[in-house]
């Protein structure tokens, strides 16, 4: 069920426009899952680095490892 | 020594009789803090323009963690590079922030060595704010903070934010519940929420010792968890008369030395519910009525004292001016006793935390979701039965809807009926 409900996910934010996600976002994809066992499985994304963290400080949104690569955005800033 | 950007803007905040901030980072950079001497420079370019020079975002902590560190990054590294990364770090406070010297010393040493060495003791929500390093020295300052200081990274982004409590029963006489054994076992108890984002936006617990409310819980907090008592006002008739006849000073010598003092205009009428008398021998107060201001208690101190039977006040809906305007948290539980290991109150935040994980939108604080959405349907969700003490003024409020299953004999409401009989 957690695999199939990690494949799902992950196929979901493929499918979006939007590179950065919420957590709500994300759970349309599993909507049979509650909420609060759904974040366990993201979490399980973001620790086999399959998802990643976005925050501005105020609100975190999830993302693909692909998008927005913090270590390129900053090269050349040093 | 010259400072590499001059400053004139900058230095006209140096001129005033109160201490500057200028005033401390020129002392850093004049030591050889080159994050400093570029900051120094930033601002005042953003001084000049106008224009902020910041860019949030991206990067939200260590391995494993979801929140802890803000990425900022400075859109001119080609003026200033030493300040192109300036993460901030928030460290979770101790128990009403105490430390002994050597721990503080121990974290200045670490920023000095692998940040900026600038700091803001506290954050309003009650971390120690670690302002700049670089994304490179994240993980080294992380595990020096959790090996060598046994601390560790507070709340940012959609997590719990690092629970913040009053000084509590370590130094107030007023305390009615133990804040500090509250805030430690509830940052404990919820170090996932802590760590790992899961909520629609951020969620805070503060707690205060009594409805003096030192913290603040009731304006900022999600969950604010208040000190309360159920008997009534302990009295010391012999300390009254003291106040009374000039011999103890009211306000605990607040007001300086004074021998005027009138019971009567400054307590008995300023009670808000007018439940206290005084008939020159002996003040009497009507406890049911009395709605624990504390006004008295604050005015004679050594004369009144809260009740034995003590507990907390739970309150959910604070948030200050985001997406709506600011919002004080409302009565949920009037009183519940509060005590280790506090698992009636953890089973609430729970049932709290799934009804609005499931509802509500994002970027929305709880109170606005209640708002939304009615408080009764959250009543309904985390099984609370209504009480007149979670409306305001509930004698004047006409707003409250009643459900046809929760009245005796109910009603039915044929919608299409009603509409033949009412057409326009």
């Amino acid at each position: 069920m957690s695999e199939e409900a990690k494949a799902k996910i992950i196929e979901y934010v493929k499918q979006q426009k939007k590179s950065k996600l919420y957590f709500n976002d994300l759970c349309k994809a599993v909507p049979e899952i509650k909420m609060m066992q759904a974040k366990k499985i993201v979490n399980e994304l973001v620790s086999e680095g399959k998802l990643k963290y976005w925050s501005s400080g105020s609100t975190t949104m999830y993302m693909l490892p692909s998008e927005g690569d913090v270590s390129k955005e900053e090269e050349g800033m040093n | 020594m010259a400072l590499k950007h001059a400053t004139p803007m900058l230095d006209e905040l140096e001129k005033g009789p109160w201490p500057s901030f200028v005033s401390d980072v020129k002392r850093m950079a004049v030591k050889g803090n080159k994050m400093c001497e570029d900051w120094l420079g930033l601002m005042e370019l953003s001084f000049k323009e106008k224009e902020g020079h910041w860019k949030h975002g991206g990067i939200v902590g260590v391995f494993g963690y979801g929140g802890g560190v803000i990425g900022r990054y400075c859109d001119r590294p080609d003026l200033f590079p030493n300040i192109a990364h300036f993460h901030t770090m928030r460290v979770n406070q101790p128990s009403s922030k105490y430390y002994t010297s050597d721990v503080l010393r121990k974290i200045c040493d670490i920023w000095d060595a692998k940040g900026s060495g600038l700091t803001n003791m506290h954050g309003s929500t009650g971390d120690i704010v670690l302002l700049g390093t670089t994304t490179d020295q994240l993980e080294p300052i992380f595990y020096e903070l959790t090996h060598d200081l046994g601390m560790d990274l507070g709340g940012s982004g959609s997590n719990l934010r690092s629970p913040e409590g009053c000084l509590g029963m370590s130094r107030c006489e007023w305390a009615c519940i133990n804040t500090q054994d509250i805030i430690y076992d509830l940052t404990q108890e919820f170090q996932d929420a802590l760590h790992r984002p899961m909520f629609p936006y951020k969620f805070k617990f503060k707690s205060s010792g009594c409805p003096m409310d030192c913290v603040a819980a009731i304006a900022r907090a999600d969950c604010s968890i208040i000190g309360t008592w159920r008997d009534d006002i302990r009295i010391d008739q012999d300390a009254v008369k003291g106040y009374v006849g000039g011999e103890i000073v009211p306000h605990g010598g607040a007001g300086g030395a004074r021998k005027d003092f009138d019971i009567k205009a400054e307590v008995i009428d300023l009670c808000p519910t007018k439940c206290m008398e005084y008939d020159g021998k002996t003040l009497k107060i009507h406890n049911k009525d009395c709605v624990r201001c504390m006004h008295c208690i604050r005015v004679m101190p050594r004369a009144l004292r809260p009740g034995l039977d003590t507990g907390a006040t739970i309150l959910m809906g604070a948030k200050a001016p985001i997406l709506e305007g600011a919002q004080l948290s409302s009565v949920m539980i009037p009183f519940i006793k509060m005590e280790a290991p506090y698992t009636e109150f953890k089973e609430f935040i729970e049932k709290v935390w799934d009804w609005w994980m499931e509802n509500g939108k994002n970027r929305e604080r709880l109170g606005e979701t209640i708002q939304r959405l009615s408080l009764r349907e959250f009543l309904k969700a985390v099984e609370l039965e209504p009480n007149p003490r979670m409306v305001n003024t509930p004698r004047y409020n006409p707003y409250i809807f009643y459900d046809p299953a929760t009245v005796p004999g109910g009603w039915e409401h044929d919608a299409t009926e009603y509409r033949k009989r009412h057409q326009a």
